[in-house]
């Protein structure tokens, strides 16, 4: 399987990861469609339109069929990849994602393309900073946040082989390939250490955890020993690393999504009946004002010298 | 695949009539012992429903995800009276089963459920859902060439649902003559008739211009159902929707075309009128 080529000074968009991914199983898979609202550009999906125009699904823009047209598919043997823009496939069709496909319980792929901030000022209604939070309520259904190209090609081979339910938050933000040991594998569910550390644990997922890596080389500078942990599935979490790094004393998440009820949320969940200890939050606090996402990013302190700086801060709180 | 109750073929109305009527009775009686239902359009839907599983659908309830199937999906899903009865009535599960409606842990919830239910395509109860499920069930035929049909049956306030709209537009765009769509227009919804809320008359002409082949029928004439939804869909070039003219509480006396049996539940006396009726 071909990966995706980096763009400019080594960084990825990972849509491209996404497509080459898709193309390349449904080579092998004559199951795999894919389902999409007049959304074929934006997914990157041109490249399949060419490979397999009658495995293209187009319902037009109507998200609310986009996603039973899924379910209906994956009921007539199918293995649909329905994808659309993170912020419409979500909001707009969030009772067919509810009935349709959680509480159905069917074989469908949702991806939430351009997630967070990407459309940065477009604004808050093109942004998808809610999606986790709406999504994790449906305790069947798999969220799998990709962080980087090689992760998010996984995360797609790992939905297409899984018989269930799953969404994947996929970013068009440039990032960096992250550094990881020879060997590694993703599993649905389980999250990868990428910085050991003893004073303080920084969990994140997406397009923040190579800012978070990058935040634990500046406090290790300092004498400060940062563990960072992508928990690139939100659900289900991995609990068990969630539970030792509450051991560290302290914890902070870092999201491209809204503070309320995303991974941050979701990690407290587990804290506080665990092992409670002093945790800070790190993402937007609601609609943002006008601004390019590298301008909300570092306006919000979710970038290397804010994450740092949370660190500190929280640490600063152990008893 | 035969219709597993399917009788001698020169009596198929009457036997189609005779199911319809065990069926009223058996859902009425469901409504009544857990004191909840819909039993207003469980009555309007039943001989669209006996007409289907009777006469017209290829299913086998011990294989009942055998890909060749024709599927049927219950975008009314509040009319579980009427549906788990025909879907007991044809063999998916044990009659004996219906006694539980409602009861807790039951697998007969007050909306249908695939996961606790053979026989149940889709998860419904939010309306608007049947048919844009339908449509992905019948393109998944259409992209196979595969000949199993896809049918769907809604209520007609529920058409005020814009998704049943989206979907319209692509299956009139797709040219999907595996899909059936049938309409309970008993022309009321759960407050008041469906022309005094948001009109959806003239009915028939929106559906063409959404580019389906519309037959209007009365819809507890089981000769006429059995004629319209048995015919061949092949070269028709379009979905088919057929508009099934009803009256919610069809059957009984004090039940026809009231807007008050939506959702009421009878009384012992009501429920004993209601099988002296039902005959």
């Amino acid at each position: 399987m071909s990966a995706a080529a980096p763009s400019k000074a080594g960084l990825f968009d990972c849509r491209d990861s996404f497509a080459a991914t898709i193309e390349a199983l449904a080579e092998s898979d004559s199951r795999i469609v894919t389902v999409v609202s007049d959304s074929v550009g934006s997914s990157k999906l041109g490249g399949f339109k060419k490979k397999f125009p009658e495995r293209m699904v187009n319902v037009g823009i109507a998200e609310q069929t986009l996603v039973a047209v899924g379910a209906g598919l994956a009921n007539g043997g199918k293995v649909p990849f329905v994808s659309a823009a993170s912020c419409f496939i979500t909001g707009r069709a969030l009772e067919q994602v509810k009935a349709d496909i959680a509480y159905s319980n069917v074989n469908v792929k949702l991806i939430g393309q351009s997630s967070g901030v990407a459309y940065g000022e477009l604004g808050p209604t093109h942004h998808s900073i809610e999606d986790l939070a709406w999504l994790r309520l449906f305790n069947n259904l798999k969220l799998i946040v990709p962080a980087d190209p090689w992760q998010t090609a996984e995360a797609i081979k790992a939905a297409a082989a899984y018989d269930g339910p799953v969404f994947v938050r996929v970013s068009r933000m440039a990032v960096p390939a992250l550094e990881r040991p020879e060997g590694a594998v993703f599993e649905i569910g389980k999250a990868e250490t990428l910085v050991e550390g003893t004073d303080a644990t920084i969990i994140a997922n997406g397009t923040m955890v190579h800012r978070a890596v990058a935040a634990a080389k500046t406090l290790a500078a300092e004498g400060i020993s940062a563990r960072v942990v992508n928990m690139a599935t939100v659900n289900p979490l991995d609990e068990a690393v969630i539970a030792a790094a509450a051991e560290t004393g302290a914890i902070v998440t870092v999201e491209e999504h809204s503070v309320r009820g995303g991974l941050g949320g979701a990690v407290a969940e587990v804290v506080i009946s665990t092992n409670p200890v002093p945790m800070r939050i790190l993402g937007f606090p609601g609609f943002v004002p006008t601004g390019s996402a590298a301008w909300l990013f570092d306006n919000f302190g979710l970038n290397e010298t804010g994450i740092a700086e949370a660190v500190r801060q929280t640490i600063a709180r152990k008893k | 695949m035969p219709s597993p109750a399917a009788p001698l073929k020169n009596d198929l109305v009457g036997d189609i009539a005779a199911q319809a009527l065990w069926i009223r009775r058996r859902s009425f009686q469901m409504v009544y012992e857990a004191q909840q239902g819909h039993p207003g359009g469980d009555f309007s839907a039943t001989d669209v429903l006996a007409t289907l599983y009777f006469g017209v659908m290829r299913y086998d309830p011990k294989n009942p995800r055998d890909p060749k199937r024709d599927r049927f999906v219950m975008s009314k899903g509040h009319c579980t009276g009427a549906f788990y009865s025909v879907l007991a009535r044809a063999g998916y599960f044990p009659e004996a089963d219906l006694s539980t409606y409602m009861e807790p842990l039951s697998k007969l919830n007050g909306h249908p459920n695939r996961n606790y239910l053979p026989g149940v395509e889709t998860n419904t109860g939010p309306l608007g859902h049947g048919l844009p499920v339908a449509l992905g069930i019948a393109i998944a035929g259409q992209i196979d060439n595969a000949d199993f049909r896809t049918f769907v049956l809604t209520g007609d306030g529920e058409l005020q649902e814009g998704s049943n709209w989206e979907a319209a537009l692509t299956g009139g765009h797709r040219k999907l003559e595996n899909l059936t769509l049938i309409i309970d227009r008993n022309r009321l919804q759960q407050g008041a008739r469906t022309e005094e809320t948001a009109s959806l008359d003239p009915l028939d002409d929106k559906w063409r211009a959404f580019g389906w082949h519309v037959e209007v029928v009365d819809g507890h004439d089981h000769a006429k159902l059995l004629e319209v939804l048995s015919a061949s869909p092949k070269g028709r070039g379009k979905p088919l929707c057929v508009i099934a003219n009803t009256f919610k509480g069809k059957g009984v006396s004090f039940m026809h075309d009231n807007v008050a049996w939506h959702h009421g539940v009878p009384t012992k006396e009501q429920y004993e009128q209601a099988m002296r009726e039902l005959v």
